[in-house]
C-alpha cells in the first residue's frame, strides 16, 4: 500500500513538471518581447527595460525556469501587476468562495445524480430513463452562464426568492452565506450532474449484464438488492473516477459561475487577470488548478481498492 | 439413498411440450421446440447437444432467469409438481435456491468480485431463512466443508480473485446447495476448467447428490463427461430433443442419426496407428527455447514468470507434434516462440539452417512465409472489415506475387478446404465458425509454409466440426507433406492428430515422446495424472455409419 | 464444384450468419437521435450559409437611434442616402443599436466554423499521434507522458492561458480550444490500437508478412473510424460551448465580430432589463449544441455500442 503510493505520487511528478514547465513558458511563448506584453501598448522603453530587469528576461532559459521555480516553491510567485500585491496573498484572498463553491456544487452534483443514473439504468428503455438522458444531454448542451441568467432570471429577478449576486464569507453567518450559495451551486451543478448521470447508467448497465448479476437474480434476490448491492457497487469504479475527471469541468465552471454571480474568487480572478493581461496571477492560478485537479486524482486512484478488492498494490 | 433407488417416485422436475420461442429474424422461430423430459430424484440427467442447440435456455427458462427477448412460448416445467414456467417473479424468487439451484459455467465472473465469498453465501440464507448471524456462519463454514474445501474460514473471509477456479467453483455449488434444493441445475461446470480440477468437481457432484439425493440437470456438450456422470442423457439438435434413455443405451446404441453422428465424432483416447516419417528433413528443432515474462521493472522486483523454460523439440516434414498441458503450461508461449509473435528469452528455433529464435525484424520478415499459424478464435482471426479472399490473398502479395496469380491460388485453396470458391468476395461474418477455420487454414496454406502451427485451432469448435476440421488438417498434411505442430490441452485430439507429444507443466517439458508411449506406458506423475483425469477415459466411443 | 457443408449443425451456425445485417446507412437512418440530432445541425448550417437571405441587415451596423429595442417593435432607420426604412427588430437590439436577429443568424457561422475546425484538426492531429504512438514503444512513453501533462490543466484554463498569449481571433479561439482536445483524441486512438493489435487477425497479418504500415493501415486505422467519427462529434458541440464562453468572458473572438458569446457578453450589462440580448443567442447555442450532442448520441448507438461508458 504504502509503496503503490510512493509509486503514484514519483509517476504525478512528471505530470506536475510538463504543468510546471507549460505555465513558465507562457509568458517566454508570447510573439515579441514579454515584457514588453506586460508593460501594455503606452509603455515607455525605460518601463519596458525595468520589466525585463524585474523577471530577470536576460537570464538564459534554463536559469530563468530555476529561479521561478525555486520561488514558487518557496511561496514567492511574485507581484501582481494590476493588482499590485503579491500573487499569494491575492490567491489567499480567493480561495475561500472558490473552494466553498466547487464543495457545494460537489456534494450537490453527487447526490442527485448517482440516484438519477441507477434509476435511469433499472428503467432501461423505459420513459423515466429517457427523461433522465434527454436531461442528460441538455445539460452537456446549455452553457453554465445560460444556466446562470436563467435561474437568476426566475428565482431573483421573477420570484424573488433568493439574492441575484455576490457571495457572503462563512464567518459572517451561515445563513447569508448558504443562500447566496444556492444559485451559483445549482448553476455549476447541471452539467456535473449531466455527466454522473450518464456514467452511472452506462456502468450500471454494463454491471448488470455480468455474470454475477445473474449468479444474484439465480440465489432468489429481490430486483433492488441485485442493482443496488451486486451491481451499483461493482460499478463504482468508473463512476469514481469519472467524477474526478469531472473536476476538470468544475474548474472551468468556476471561473464562469464567479464571472456570472459575481462572486470574489479565484474563477474570477482569472477573468480579470487574462483581460488584464497580469501573467503572474494567470500563471499561479493555472498552477494552483492544475495542482490540485492531479492530487484529486491521485487521491481517487488510491481509493479504488476501498472500492474494488481486487485492486491491491 | 442408494443406488437401487434411483429413478423411483415423482420426477422433482417434469418438463412437458416446453418451447422457447428465439427474437424474430433468426434463422430459426424457436430456441427450443416442445421438449419433454423428466429429472427423478437421485438422479443425474444430462441434456447434451452442440452449440445452438438450446440446452442451456432449457435450463434458464426452469429457473426464469430467461433474457427478455427469449420468452416461454409454451409447456410446462412442474418443479415438484408445480409449474414454474408460468410462476410469478415473486414466486419464483421464493423457490430459486430453496428448491432450485443453479451453477454457471464460468466460475471466474459468476461470484460477485467485490463481495466475500462467505457474504455471498450469507446472503441467501439472510434471504431465504430466519437464522440468526452466527448460525448463519457456521452453517457456511459446513457447507464449505462438504464440498471439501481447504481452510473453509479462510475461504469464507475471501474475494473470488483469491481464490483458484476450481475453488471458485465450488464456493458456487457451495451456494447452490446450501438451502438443500431438491432440483441443481449445472450449466457446464466444468467447461471453463482444467482437466484435472474437471475430475474432481464432476466427482464431488456426483457425491453430494448421491448423499443428498438430488435431482441434477446436467448441460454439457462433453460425451466423456456424460460417461462420467449421466444415469441418463438426453441429446438436443437445433432446439429439438431427438433422443433420450439411459446414457448406456444412448453412448452405445444411438438410433436417430443425429446422435450416431455426435457420438462417432468423439475422437478417441487410444492414439491411432500412424506410419512415422523418421527418415524425412527435419523442419523445426527448439534447442532450450525460453521465455521468460516481468521483472525488470523498478517496483516489481521478483514477479517474473518462466512461461517456458528450455524447451526442446524436433518436428520432421510430414510429421505432426502435439504440446498438451493445461492453461499456463506453456504451451502457447512456445508455439508463438516458435512463430515469432513473441520475443524468445533465450535459446535457439532452428528453422531448417537459420535460427529464427533472436533474429531482429528486418530479416525476419523473409522467413515469415515459411512458418504459418492458425488460432483458436475462428471469430477473431480474419479481420471483419475485409474479405475472406483479400485476407487469403494478401500474404502471397507481401512476397510480391500479382493479384490475379493471388486470387487463383485462393480459389484453390478454398477447394482444397471444401469452400465454394465463389464465396472469396464474402465477409467473415457470413460464414459459421467451422468455415472460417477453413479460410484461416487457406490463407495460412497459401504462403506454402514448412510448419503449420494449429494454436488451439479446434478447441472453439464443436465436436462434430471438430472431426471434419481434424480430418481436414491431417489430410492436408499428408498430402502436401507438413510439418505440423498442434498445440492443446484435448488429449484426445492430440491422441488421433500426433506422431509425437510433449505433455508441459508449469513452462516445462515433463514428457516427450511418440504419442504410443505417452498414451498408454506414461513416465512422469503428471503425465499419468492427466490422463486420469480425461473424463470417458475408459469408454471407447464407436464409430457408428451414418444411418 | 458443391459445397461440402455436411454437417448440419455447421449449416445452421452459417445459415444464421448469413442472415443479412442492415447496412451501417440503414441502421444510421433509423436512429432517431440521429434523424432529429442530423436534421437541426443541417438546419443550423443552412441558416448560418443563407444568413444574409434570411432578411438580415449588416450585424455590426451600430445606430445610436435604435438602442435597446424589445423583440418585434417597429423601428424606423434613417439610410446614408436619406431614405427612411420601417422594419421589425424580430429579436430586438443591443445597446449600440445593432440588429440582433441578424448578428444571431450570422453569428450561426462562427459558431459552425469553429466546432467543426477544432473537431476535424484535433482529430487528424490525435489519430496520428495515437496510431503512432500505439505502435512505436519508444515513442510511446514520452507521448503519452505530454499527453497526460496536457490533460492535467483543466480545458477550459489551459485554452484561457493559451488566448492570452496571442492576439484575439477565431484562429486563436481555435488553436486554443483544439489543444485541450488533442491527448483525449490520442488516448482514445492508442487504446483501441492497444487492444486491436492482440486481435489474433493482426497477429495473422504479421505472420503472413505485412510490413508494419499495411498494418496500421490495413488492420488497425478502420477500427478507429468508428469511435473518432463519435467522438469528433462531441468535441464539435464542446468545442461551440467553448467558444461562446471565452467570448462570454471577454477572452474570445474580438466583441465587433457576431459570436453567439459576444452578444451574450454584450448583453449582460442590461440582463434585468433587456433578457432578450441574452435569450436568443442562448436558444440558438443551446439547440446547436443539442443537436450536435444527440447526432454524437446516436452515432455513438449505431456505429460503436461499447462505447457508451467513455465520457
Amino acid at each position: 500500500m504504502f509503496a503503490f503510493i510512493a509509486r503514484r505520487l514519483v509517476a504525478t511528478i512528471p505530470v506536475l513538471l510538463f504543468v510546471a514547465i507549460f505555465v513558465f513558458m507562457l509568458l517566454r511563448l508570447t510573439p515579441g518581447d514579454p515584457a514588453a506584453v506586460i508593460a501594455g501598448d503606452n509603455a515607455t522603453s525605460d518601463q519596458v527595460a525595468a520589466i525585463r530587469a524585474k523577471l530577470g528576461l536576460d537570464e538564459p532559459l534554463h536559469t530563468q525556469f530555476f529561479i521561478w521555480s525555486g520561488k514558487a516553491l518557496a511561496g514567492d510567485f511574485g507581484e501582481s501587476f494590476f493588482f499590485k500585491k503579491t500573487v499569494a496573498e491575492l490567491i489567499v484572498q480567493r480561495i475561500e468562495p472558490t473552494a466553498m463553491l466547487a464543495l457545494c456544487t460537489l456534494i450537490l452534483a453527487v447526490s442527485i445524480a448517482v440516484p438519477l443514473g441507477v434509476l435511469a439504468a433499472a428503467r432501461q428503455g423505459g420513459w423515466v430513463d429517457r427523461a433522465i438522458m434527454g436531461f442528460s444531454v441538455l445539460g452537456f448542451s446549455v452553457p453554465v452562464f445560460v444556466v446562470g441568467y436563467l435561474l437568476i432570471y426566475l428565482f431573483a429577478i421573477q420570484w424573488g426568492l433568493l439574492p441575484v449576486q455576490g457571495y457572503r464569507r462563512i464567518a459572517e453567518g451561515f445563513g447569508d452565506f448558504i443562500i447566496r450559495l444556492i444559485l451559483p451551486s445549482v448553476t455549476l451543478a447541471v452539467i456535473y450532474i449531466a455527466l454522473i448521470s450518464r456514467i452511472t447508467r452506462a456502468s450500471v448497465i454494463e454491471t448488470l449484464g455480468e455474470d454475477y448479476i445473474r449468479t444474484a437474480r439465480a440465489k432468489g434476490l429481490p430486483g433492488r438488492t441485485v442493482l443496488l448491492r451486486h451491481a451499483l457497487r461493482n460499478a463504482a469504479v468508473p463512476i469514481i473516477t469519472v467524477i474526478g475527471i469531472g473536476i476538470a469541468l468544475l474548474i472551468g465552471g468556476v471561473v464562469v459561475t464567479e464571472s456570472v454571480y459575481n462572486i470574489p474568487g479565484v474563477g474570477r480572478l482569472t477573468v480579470d487577470a487574462v483581460l488584464a493581461r497580469d501573467f503572474p496571477v494567470i500563471q499561479v492560478v493555472i498552477l494552483m488548478f492544475s495542482f490540485v485537479y492531479v492530487l484529486i486524482n491521485l487521491v481517487i486512484d488510491i481509493a479504488y481498492s476501498f472500492f474494488d478488492p481486487r485492486i491491491r498494490y | 439413498m442408494n443406488a437401487s433407488s434411483v429413478g423411483e417416485g415423482r420426477p422433482v422436475l417434469d418438463v412437458r411440450d416446453l418451447s422457447i420461442a428465439l427474437p424474430k429474424g433468426g434463422d430459426r422461430p424457436f430456441a427450443a421446440e416442445k421438449v419433454n423430459f423428466t429429472v427423478k430424484r437421485g438422479e443425474i440427467v444430462c441434456l447434451v447437444g452442440e452449440s445452438g442447440s438450446g440446452k442451456s435456455v432449457i435450463a434458464q427458462g426452469v429457473m426464469g432467469l430467461l433474457p427478455k427477448a427469449l420468452p416461454i412460448a409454451g409447456g410446462e416445467a412442474f418443479l415438484d409438481g408445480e409449474d414454474v414456467a408460468k410462476a410469478s417473479e415473486a414466486r419464483l424468487r421464493e423457490l430459486r435456491c430453496v428448491r432450485m439451484a443453479m451453477i454457471f459455467q464460468e466460475p471466474m465472473t459468476a461470484l460477485n468480485p467485490v463481495m466475500t465469498c462467505g457474504d455471498q453465501i450469507d446472503e441467501v440464507l439472510r434471504e431465504h431463512t430466519q437464522m440468526g448471524a452466527d448460525e448463519r456462519k457456521r452453517k457456511i463454514i459446513q457447507i464449505f466443508e462438504q464440498v471439501r474445501m481447504p481452510d473453509p474460514p479462510r475461504i469464507y473471509a475471501s474475494y473470488p480473485h483469491q481464490l483458484s477456479g476450481g475453488q471458485r467453483q465450488r464456493v458456487m455449488i457451495a451456494m447452490a446447495l446450501v438451502l438443500e434444493p431438491d432440483l441443481l441445475i449445472a450449466d457446464e461446470p466444468t467447461t471453463a476448467l482444467d482437466v484435472t480440477t474437471q475430475a474432481q468437481i464432476l466427482q464431488l457432484i456426483k457425491d453430494i447428490q448421491r448423499d443428498k439425493g438430488m435431482g441434477v440437470l446436467f448441460i454439457t456438450h462433453d460425451f466423456g463427461v456424460v460417461r462420467e456422470i449421466a444415469h441418463r442423457v438426453a441429446v438436443l439438435r437445433l432446439g429439438e430433443l431427438v433422443e433420450m434413455g439411459p446414457t448406456d443405451d444412448i453412448l452405445l446404441r444411438p438410433k436417430h442419426p443425429y446422435s450416431r453422428m455426435l457420438i462417432s465424432s468423439v475422437p478417441s483416447m487410444h492414439p491411432a496407428e500412424r506410419p512415422r516419417a523418421t527418415e524425412s528433413k527435419l523442419v523445426l528443432r527448439t534447442e532450450n527455447l525460453t521465455k521468460i515474462y516481468g521483472g525488470g521493472s523498478l517496483f516489481s522486483k521478483g514477479h517474473s514468470v518462466k512461461a517456458a523454460d528450455k524447451v526442446n523439440i524436433e518436428i520432421r516434414q510430414g510429421e505432426s507434434v502435439g504440446i498438451v498441458g493445461e492453461s499456463g503450461s506453456g504451451k502457447s508461449t512456445v508455439a508463438r516462440c516458435i512463430a515469432r509473435l513473441i520475443d524468445p528469452t533465450e535459446g535457439r528455433v532452428r528453422l531448417g539452417e537459420d535460427d529464427v529464435a533472436l533474429m531482429p525484424q528486418r530479416l525476419l520478415r523473409r522467413h515469415r512465409r515459411r512458418i504459418q499459424i492458425v488460432f483458436q478464435d475462428p471469430y477473431r482471426s480474419l479481420n471483419p472489415r475485409r474479405t475472406v479472399g483479400d485476407s487469403i490473398i494478401e500474404g502471397p502479395m507481401n512476397f510480391g506475387m500479382e493479384r490475379s496469380e493471388a486470387w487463383a491460388r485462393a480459389r484453390k485453396l478454398m477447394e482444397t478446404v471444401r469452400l465454394d470458391p465463389d464465396s472469396l468476395d464474402r465477409y467473415p461474418h457470413q460464414f459459421s465458425g467451422g468455415q472460417r477455420q477453413r479460410i484461416c487454414i487457406a490463407r495460412a496454406l497459401a504462403m506454402e509454409p514448412e510448419l503449420l502451427i494449429a494454436d488451439e485451432a479446434v478447441s472453439a469448435l464443436d465436436v462434430s466440426v471438430q472431426a471434419q476440421v481434424l480430418d481436414l488438417l491431417d489430410e492436408i498434411r499428408q498430402r502436401l507433406n507438413l510439418a505440423m505442430l498442434f498445440i492443446t490441452h484435448d488429449l484426445r485430439v492430440a491422441a488421433q492428430v500426433c506422431h509425437e507429444v510433449a505433455v508441459m507443466e508449469k513452462g516445462i517439458v515433463v514428457e516427450y515422446g511418440p504419442v504410443a508411449d505417452v498414451f498408454l506406458r506414461p513416465q512422469h506423475p503428471y503425465t499419468k495424472s492427466l490422463l486420469a483425469a480425461a473424463p470417458g477415459r475408459d469408454w471407447e466411443f464407436g464409430k457408428f455409419e451414418a444411418a | 464444384m458443391t459445397i461440402a457443408l455436411e454437417n448440419e449443425v455447421d449449416a445452421a451456425a452459417a445459415r444464421a450468419a448469413a442472415v443479412a445485417r442492415p447496412s451501417v446507412w440503414k441502421r444510421l437512418s433509423q436512429n432517431m437521435s440521429v434523424r432529429i440530432g442530423g436534421a437541426m445541425v443541417l438546419v443550423m448550417v443552412l441558416i448560418g450559409l443563407a444568413a444574409p437571405l434570411l432578411g438580415t441587415i449588416d450585424p455590426a451596423r451600430i445606430d445610436p437611434t435604435t438602442r435597446n429595442r424589445k423583440p418585434g417593435v417597429e423601428v424606423t432607420v434613417r439610410n446614408d442616402d436619406g431614405t427612411r426604412t420601417t422594419r421589425t427588430v424580430h429579436m430586438g437590439t443591443d445597446s449600440l443599436g445593432r440588429d440582433i436577429y441578424s448578428r444571431v443568424l450570422y453569428g450561426a457561422r462562427v459558431s459552425l466554423i469553429v466546432g467543426i475546425s477544432v473537431a476535424s484538426l484535433s482529430i487528424v492531429i490525435g489519430v496520428f499521434i495515437g496510431l503512432v504512438s500505439g505502435y512505436i514503444r519508444w515513442l510511446d512513453g514520452i507521448v503519452m507522458r505530454i499527453m497526460d501533462g496536457l490533460m492535467a490543466i483543466p480545458g477550459i484554463l489551459l485554452a484561457i492561458g493559451l488566448v492570452s498569449l496571442f492576439r484575439a481571433g477565431l484562429g486563436t479561439v481555435i488553436f486554443a480550444i483544439v489543444v485541450p482536445e488533442i491527448p483525449r483524441v490520442v488516448r482514445l486512438v492508442r487504446s483501441v490500437v492497444l487492444s486491436v493489435r492482440e486481435e489474433p487477425y493482426v497477429e495473422a497479418a504479421i505472420s503472413v508478412g505485412t510490413p508494419l504500415p499495411k498494418i496500421l493501415w490495413r488492420h488497425i486505422l478502420p477500427n478507429t473510424i468508428a469511435p473518432v467519427i463519435v467522438q469528433g462529434t462531441f468535441i464539435c458541440g464542446a468545442a461551440i460551448l467553448a467558444e461562446a464562453t471565452l467570448s462570454f468572458l471577454g477572452i474570445g473572438i474580438p466583441t465587433d465580430t457576431p459570436t453567439w458569446g459576444n452578444i451574450m457578453a454584450e448583453g449582460r450589462q442590461f440582463f434585468r432589463v433587456h433578457p432578450h440580448n441574452i435569450l436568443y443567442p442562448a436558444i440558438f447555442l443551446a439547440i446547436t449544441v443539442l443537436a450536435v450532442n444527440m447526432l454524437g448520441d446516436g452515432l455513438r448507438d449505431t456505429l460503436d455500442p461499447k462505447m457508451s461508458k467513455r465520457v
